[in-house]
C-alpha cells in the first residue's frame, strides 16, 4: 500500500503526531510543511508554537522551534524577527492564544505592520482544556463554559479575526481565512504568507478553520457538516488584503 | 565604528542615563519596552544612542510583551534587555518564568517604585520579593542590588556577563532615586579594563542544513510527566547551587568588633554607612553588612559576623520585611535577634538609623 507522502520539512522522529484522529490541526502542519518545502526555506524558517493543542507541534518540524507561553508565541516571533530580520519566523497558534489572552500582541503587531507570519487554527473553542468557550464560539454552540450554547447577549459575539486584522494593518500586509476543507486553498494562502515576509512586505496572517470531533462531540459525517456548513457560513473563506496581483 | 566609551570618562549623570550607557558598553544588541515611571529614561537615552551606535529599539504594547520580545531576541541570539519596574515587574514575571525555564540569559533593570499596585512613582524597596522570587518558578535568578551610579554602571555590566555565561535571568535592582538623582560616576571601555565581554550565542537559526549537517532544535518548557520535571528543575538546582560562590558579592563596614549589626540593601545601605560612622565616633560598637547579591544571598558570610560577637541585628529597608523574610530564610538557625526599622515606600537617612539604633542600646 501507498503510504501519503509527508512533506519533507515534517520531523520524522516525532510521527505519528500527538494530534486526535479527525483533528484539523495536521492538516494546517501539512499545508505549512508544504509551503515551506516549495519555497526551500527549511534552514532559515524558526518556527513558534503557542500553549493549547498548538503545543503539540513543538517537535512536528524539521525546522529550528521554540514553544512560548499561552498568546505570546506572537511577541516570541517578533522579538526574533527584530534580531535576526534574515529569519522566516512563523507563529502557530490557537483562537484563545491569538483572539484572547494573546489578543493585545495580535492587534499591535498588526498595527506595527510586523514582519512575521502568524496562522491561527480556528476551532471554536479551547480543546486542550477541555472544550471551553473561545473567541470564536459560533452562537448558540455548547462548550464545558457554555453548557446551554453560548448567547451573545452574556458573552459578546464570535471574533472576526481577518476581518479586524485586515482593517488595522498596514499597506503590505497579507490576510487571508481558509479552512482544512479547502485544503489546497489553504496551502496557497500560507504560502503566500510566507512569501510576503520573505519579501518584506508587511504583517501575514492566515486563520485556518479547523475541526475538534473530540470536544465537538461529533462523528466524522457530523465534523465535516459542522466545518463546512455551520462554520463556514459564519466565517467567510478567502484573502482579504493581500499585496500580490490577483494572477499571482 | 566607533566605540560609545572609549578609555575612562568622568561624568555627572542620572542614573536612567548611566544604565543606558553600560547596556551600550556591555554590548547589548537590542532594548524591548514598555513606559513606565521611574526608569523611562533608560529607553529615552537608548533610543537617542542606540541610533548612534546602530542598537535597536521596540516599544511594546506592554510589559508582557516587553519581556516576551526579549525571549524571542535572546533565542536567536542577541544581547536583548527590558527595563521596568512595580506593575510593570509584575506583568514581566510570566516572560521571566519562561526565561528560567529555558535559561534564557534575558536581563533586566528593576527601578522600584512603591507599591502594592501603582503605589508611587517615586522610590521603594518593595520590589525585592518579586525580582528575587517572582514567577511560578524556583527562583533560579541572579539579582544585584545596586546603591550608587557608579555601581549602576559597573553591575549593568556584569549584569550581561553573567547572564551570558550562567544562562540565568539577571537583574540590577535599582530604585527610583537611582533612577532619577545625578551622581558623579567614572564610564570606562570594559576592554580599556580587561573586562572580557561575554558574546552572545543563538539558539535557532544555527550554520548548516537540517537533516544533513544537524538534528533541528526542538525548544521547549513544559514537559508530558512529572518525572521529566522534576528532573529538569533538579538539575537546573544543582547548576545554580554550584556557582553560588563564584557569584555572592557583599560589602562589611567595621564588623569585626560589632556588637550590632545593621543589615540594608541598595540605597538605604549608603544611609546605614552614614550612621555606622558616626555612630563609631561615639565609641558605640555598630557594623553594617550589605547583600550586593539578594540572589543568591551571601549567607555564608552573613553567618560567620554574626557568630562573631554580634549581638543584635538591626534589618533597615525600604519595605515591609522583604530583606527580612529573605535573610531569616538564608541564616535559619542562627540566634542573633533581629530588630528591624522597616519605612516602605519611603526615604531612610542616617538619622533614623542612629536612633533607632541607640533605642536598642538603652
Amino acid at each position: 500500500m501507498t503510504q501519503p507522502v509527508m512533506p519533507k520539512t515534517w520531523y520524522v522522529p516525532s510521527k505519528p503526531h500527538k494530534f486526535c484522529p479527525g483533528c484539523g490541526h495536521p492538516l494546517i502542519l501539512k499545508a505549512l510543511g508544504e509551503a515551506v518545502d516549495e519555497l526551500g526555506i527549511q534552514n532559515q524558517t524558526i518556527y513558534g508554537c503557542d500553549i493549547g493543542c498548538s503545543l503539540l507541534s513543538w517537535n512536528f518540524f524539521a525546522m529550528d522551534s521554540t514553544q512560548t507561553h499561552h498568546g505570546r508565541t506572537t511577541p516570541v516571533m517578533v522579538g526574533m524577527k527584530r534580531a535576526r530580520p534574515e529569519l522566516i519566523c512563523v507563529g502557530y497558534m490557537g483562537d484563545g492564544g491569538g483572539y484572547s489572552i494573546g489578543s493585545q500582541h495580535l492587534v499591535n503587531s498588526a498595527i506595527r505592520n510586523e514582519k512575521v507570519t502568524l496562522i491561527l487554527a480556528n476551532n471554536t473553542n479551547y480543546a486542550m482544556t477541555g472544550g471551553q468557550l473561545a473567541p470564536t464560539t459560533l452562537p448558540g454552540q455548547k462548550t464545558e463554559t457554555t453548557p446551554f450554547g453560548r448567547d451573545p447577549a452574556l458573552t459578546g459575539n464570535p471574533t472576526m479575526g481577518p476581518e479586524m486584522i485586515s482593517s488595522i494593518t498596514g499597506d503590505g500586509a497579507y490576510v487571508a481565512r481558509g479552512t482544512v476543507a479547502k485544503y489546497r486553498q489553504l496551502k496557497g494562502f500560507i504560502k503566500k504568507a510566507l512569501q510576503n515576509q520573505m519579501e518584506g512586505n508587511g504583517f501575514s496572517f492566515v486563520e485556518a478553520l479547523s475541526t475538534c470531533p473530540t470536544n465537538w462531540r461529533t462523528n466524522a459525517k457530523q465534523t465535516w457538516s459542522w466545518l463546512e456548513d455551520e462554520m463556514g457560513s459564519f466565517y467567510p473563506v478567502g484573502e482579504l488584503k493581500s499585496p500580490f496581483r490577483k494572477e499571482d | 565604528m566607533e566605540k560609545p566609551v572609549t578609555g575612562t570618562r568622568k561624568v555627572f549623570m542620572t542614573g536612567n542615563e548611566t544604565v543606558a550607557w553600560a547596556a551600550l558598553a556591555a554590548e547589548a544588541d537590542i532594548m524591548f519596552g514598555y513606559p513606565i515611571t521611574p526608569q523611562n529614561e533608560i529607553m529615552h537615552y537608548w533610543t537617542r544612542l542606540g541610533a548612534k551606535y546602530d542598537r535597536g529599539f521596540l516599544q511594546t504594547e506592554d510589559e508582557i510583551s516587553a519581556g516576551f520580545t526579549v525571549c524571542g531576541a535572546i533565542i536567536a541570539g542577541k544581547k536583548a534587555f527590558t527595563a521596568t519596574a512595580g506593575p510593570g515587574n509584575t506583568l514581566m514575571q510570566e516572560p521571566f518564568s519562561m526565561a528560567e525555564a529555558m535559561r534564557l540569559p534575558i536581563v533586566a533593570i528593576i527601578q522600584q517604585r512603591g507599591g502594592p499596585s501603582s503605589g508611587t512613582v517615586i522610590y521603594s524597596q518593595q520590589e525585592v520579593t518579586l525580582t528575587t522570587y517572582g514567577g511560578n518558578g524556583e527562583g533560579h535568578r541572579i539579582v544585584y542590588s545596586t546603591a550608587s551610579h557608579q555601581e549602576l554602571y559597573d553591575y549593568t555590566i556584569k549584569a550581561f556577563n553573567t547572564a551570558w555565561k550562567y544562562r540565568f535571568p539577571t537583574f540590577v535592582l535599582g530604585d527610583g532615586y537611582q533612577a532619577k538623582m545625578r551622581e558623579p560616576l567614572e564610564m570606562y571601555d570594559p576592554e580599556a579594563r580587561n573586562l572580557e565581554i561575554i558574546k552572545p550565542s543563538p539558539m535557532v537559526g544555527l550554520p548548516g542544513q537540517i537533516g544533513i549537517d544537524r538534528e533541528p532544535q526542538h525548544l521547549c518548557n513544559i514537559y508530558s510527566l512529572e518525572e521529566e520535571l522534576y528532573d529538569v528543575v533538579l538539575k537546573v538546582q544543582a547548576e545554580y547551587d554550584g556557582i553560588i560562590p563564584e557569584l555572592v558579592e557583599y560589602e562589611c563596614r567595621e564588623c569585626d568588633d560589632a556588637e550590632i549589626l545593621v543589615v540594608s540593601h541598595g540605597v538605604v545601605s549608603r544611609s546605614t554607612d552614614d550612621a555606622v560612622m558616626a555612630l563609631r565616633s561615639q565609641g558605640i560598637k555598630v557594623g553594617a553588612f550589605r547583600p550586593i547579591t539578594l540572589r543568591p544571598f551571601p549567607s555564608q558570610k552573613l553567618r560567620e559576623i554574626l557568630r562573631s560577637g554580634v549581638k543584635k541585628m538591626l534589618v533597615v529597608e525600604s519595605a515591609y520585611g522583604q530583606l527580612v523574610r529573605l535573610l531569616k530564610q538564608e541564616i535559619y538557625g542562627e540566634t542573633v535577634p533581629i530588630e528591624t526599622l522597616l519605612m516602605p515606600g519611603v526615604g531612610i537617612i542616617d538619622a533614623d538609623i542612629i536612633s533607632k539604633v541607640k533605642s536598642l542600646i538603652q
